[in-house]
Formats: structure tokens, sequence, C-alpha cells
């Protein structure tokens, strides 16, 4: 495949940035998107240019590191992470543009790098988790009902790749930060910090300066992990609970 | 915004129905019109329940824009930088929100300055004679304009307000989603089709 690509490229946080146009050729229409920027990286390389710098770690789509804007899609076309998207899901002559996350609580490092540090200040506001350590306990020890069990999975597959932040009009973390609230606010080893976990995690995001959630929807249909849109309604309905709690 | 909205919009409803009666002709509509003004008697002096509504609705569309303005500054600076490649996003409605609210805004007061005090009213505006008054306006086709763009605006802001009011209260879950799009449709197209019937009825002379 033979393709043009359109990529923003930005030397650091305080220069200003622009698309710069580049041709790649050679594409295997069974590379990653990623693999098919290292093609290009080694091009330019060769050229003794400044390759585009972008985020990526695990490549098989659990980590959370890769994080590109592809044709106006946070993680392109396909419902799944950067890097476990396919260069089959374009044709052969295709301009594609490349752009980074865009949020002011994201500011750009480089080129499609973002500063997503927010999102780890969020997860600290959570504060720890009551537990003992020490051997593993008997599973049998805390009962969970099964529905339970399946929201809290379904919210811990959240990866904290931003891209809810990326897609939202508003760069709004409603999404990310209701996954981690839902994720350890419906078992019971998440109870006894259920209320400051909730209201100290959303302080957290409203400081940061994430934008406010006007429920466009736009997040739940870019993420890569299917976490749903109700999971923000569910994590309001825990913050009057605690704000309620905490009050009276 | 919620809670400002959905007091707005149990207003509406009683308001919708209220104008209804104007299908029932001159003496019923101008004698609930008349009713509204002693509501509350013999326990509330005359126009004292009237006022006391029109006070909560004031304060009520002024938090609605205080917060809506709020938001809009918060959400703008959190997206400072637009993408270069530009997409559609959202639904009609929801993306409508901002512009919906500002028509609306400015309807309201319009309205109240053409029906309340008849400042703006074309022909001679009576107090006490509302029918005449609603008449009168929808004979002109600006009337008939304003209102019914209006009232389409209405329909979509009513769409996306009731279902977005229902997940800021935390009201939402997966199970109920379905039923509160569709309440969320069918308020919007109750209080849009009752409005609108109104001014269609004064253009094709079922009402006169
Ligand atoms: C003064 C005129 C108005 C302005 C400037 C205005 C503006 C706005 C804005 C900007 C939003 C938030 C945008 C979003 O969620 O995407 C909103 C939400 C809403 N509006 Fe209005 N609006 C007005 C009139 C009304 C009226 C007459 C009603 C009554 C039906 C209403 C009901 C709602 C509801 C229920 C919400 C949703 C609140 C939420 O998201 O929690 N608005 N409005
Ligand atoms: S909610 Fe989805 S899009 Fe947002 S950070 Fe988590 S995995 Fe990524
Ligand atoms: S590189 Fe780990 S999820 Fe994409």
């Amino acid at each position: 495949m033979r393709l043009n690509l359109r990529v923003w490229r930005q030397k650091n946080g305080g220069s200003e940035g622009a698309m710069a146009t580049y041709a790649v050729d050679g594409i295997s229409p069974d590379m990653s998107f990623l693999e098919m920027l290292d093609t290009l990286n080694e091009d330019l390389i060769l050229r003794g240019e400044d390759p585009v710098a972008f985020d990526h770690d695990c490549r098989e789509g659990i980590c959370g590191a890769c994080s590109l804007v592809i044709n106006g899609d946070a993680h392109g076309p396909e419902r799944t992470t950067t890097c476990q998207l396919h260069m089959r899901s374009f044709r052969d002559g295709d301009t594609i543009d490349v752009e980074p996350w865009r949020a002011s609580a994201f500011p750009v490092v480089k080129d499609l790098v973002v500063d997503r540090s927010a999102f780890d200040r969020v997860i600290q506001a959570g504060g720890y988790i009551t537990a003992t350590t020490g051997s593993a306990p008997e599973a049998h020890a805390t009962p969970v009902p099964k529905a339970d069990a399946d929201s809290a999975f379904e919210h811990a597959e959240c990866i904290g790749c931003g891209a809810c932040v990326a897609a939202c009009p508003n760069g709004s973390a409603m999404l990310f930060t209701s996954a981690k609230i839902n994720h350890l606010n419906v078992l019971p080893q998440g109870s006894p910090e259920r209320e400051t976990r909730v209201l100290d995690m959303v302080a957290q995001m409203d400081a940061e300066g994430f934008g406010g959630c006007t429920l466009t929807g736009e997040c739940a249909t870019a993420c890569p992990k299917g976490i749903p849109l109700p999971s923000i309604a569910a994590m309001n309905r825990e913050w009057l609970r605690a704000r309620r709690k905490v009050k009276g | 915004m919620a809670v400002s909205g959905l007091i707005m919009l149990g207003y509406l409803v009683a308001h919708v129905a209220g104008n209804l009666k104007v299908f029932f002709g001159p003496e019923e509509f101008n004698a609930y019109g008349h009713w509204l003004r002693v509501m509350g008697a013999p326990v509330l002096h005359h126009h004292w329940a009237l006022w006391i509504v029109r006070i909560v609705l004031l304060a009520v569309v002024v938090a609605h824009a205080v917060s809506a303005y709020q938001l809009s500054r918060r959400d703008l600076k959190a997206r400072p930088t637009a993408y270069v490649h530009r997409r559609k996003r959202a639904s009609y409605a929801t993306r409508t929100m901002r512009w919906g609210g500002i028509i609306l805004g400015l309807f309201i007061v319009w309205h109240l300055l053409d029906l309340t005090t008849g400042t703006l009213h074309p022909g001679g505006f009576e107090e006490g004679k509302p029918y005449q008054n609603v008449v009168d306006t929808f004979s002109t086709w600006y009337g008939n304009v304003v209102y019914i763009v209006a009232m389409l605006a209405l329909g979509l802001h009513v769409r996306h307000g009731f279902w977005s009011a229902a997940q800021t209260l935390g009201v939402g879950n997966a199970r109920r989603e379905r039923l509160l799009k569709l309440l969320a449709n069918t308020l919007a197209l109750v209080l849009t089709a009752g409005f609108v019937s109104v001014p269609v009825a004064v253009m094709t002379g079922v009402v006169s």
C-alpha cells in the first residue's frame, strides 16, 4: 500500500505545531498502525530527519499508552486501540490525518505525545483501599453478587488511554473517572472508602481542568474497552449519595 | 442545569395543556386565563399565586442561563484546540443545545412582550381577552414563523435535555436507557406538537 500521511509535528510544549505531509510506501495491510508509523520513522531517520514521536508500549491493547486521533477519530475507525488497528482498515492511496489527543488537561509534549499525568492524579486522589496485605485471602471469605462482580470487571477494563477525553467536544474526563469509581464502589472491598473516593476523585478531575459533561456520548463511542455511557449516571448517583451521607 | 431545566419542563407541560383550551372557544379559554389570576383564592389574594409562579420561573430561567454560561465557558476552555480533521459529532439535538437555548431565551422575551404585556402585540391588545390576542398574533406571518421555529428548537432542546438531566441526577442506568430516551422523545414531541397546533389552527381557520 501507498499512503499519504498528514501528521501533527510540534517540537515541544512551548512551540507552535503544524501538520506535515509524508508519503509512505510498501505498507502491508497486515501491519498495525504503529508499525506503519515505524516504517515512516525508519525512512525519516535514514533521511536524517527527526522521527515522529508517539506513545506506545504493550502493542497488544492492554496498557493504554498508544494515543492517536486518526482522521478525527480517537484510536481511528475501528473500536480498538491504535496499536490493534490494522492497515487493512484503510485503502491504498488514502490520505490519513494523524493528530495528538486534544484537551487542555493533556498538553502536547512533542509531536503526537501528550502528558496524561492528570489521569494519574485523579487515580491518586481516590486514595488507598482498605485491604489486608500478606497471603491471598480465602476466595469465599467475601461474597460478591455476580452482577456486581460483572460490573466491577467491566469497569476495571479501562486502560486509562484517554480516548474518551480526546473524543469529547468538551474535553471531559467523566467516562474515565466513572470507570475508576464504579470499579471499586460496587465491591465490598471498596466500600470503606466509598464516599471519599467519589468526592475526592471528582474534585481532582475538576481541578485538572477537564470540561463538564453534556452527555454527547462521544466518549463511549470512542472507548476501546467499551465502558458504557450509563456509567456516568452511575457515578453521578454515587456522588449525590456521598454528598448526602457526608453532609447529613 | 438539570434541576432548573426540569422545573421549566414541568411548567411547559402545564402551559401546553392550558393552551389547548383555545380549541374549546373564547369563553372557555378566557375563563381559564381569568382562573390563572384568581388561582389559589380564597387562601391567597388575587394574582398572588400567579406572581409566585412568575417569580419562580424567572429565578429558574436566570439560574439555567447562568449555569449554561458557566458550563459552556468551562467546556470551551477544556478543549482550546480543534482537530484539523473535522467530522460531525453527536446528534443534531445534542449539538444544538447552546444555540437552541439562546433561541429559546430570545423567544421567551418576545413572547412575554407580545402576549403578556402587549408591548409588541399586533393589533389592539386587550387584557383579559387572551383568545382574541392569540388570534391576532397568529394572523401575522412573522408571529407564526417566530413561534413555530422556537417550538421546533424547544423540541430539540427537550429531547437531549430531559435525557441528559436524568443522567446528571443519576437516574439513568443501562436497563432504563431506552425508557428514558422514549420518554424524552415523547415529551419533546407532545410539547412541540401541542404548542404548534395553536398557530396552525389559526392559520387554517379552525380557531378564529
Ligand atoms: C434561557 C434559555 C435557555 C438557555 C440559554 C439554555 C441553555 C442550555 C444549555 C447550554 C444546556 C446544557 C447543554 C448540554 O447539556 O448540552 C441546557 C441544558 C438543559 N436545558 Fe436549557 N436552555 C434554555 C431554556 C430551556 C428551557 C425553556 C427548558 C425547559 C424545557 C430547558 C431545559 C433544559 C434541560 C432539562 C437541560 C439538561 C440539563 C442537564 O444536562 O443536566 N432549557 N440548556
Ligand atoms: S474509559 Fe475507555 S477511553 Fe476512557 S481512558 Fe478508560 S479505556 Fe480509555
Ligand atoms: S500500546 Fe498498549 S494499548 Fe496500545
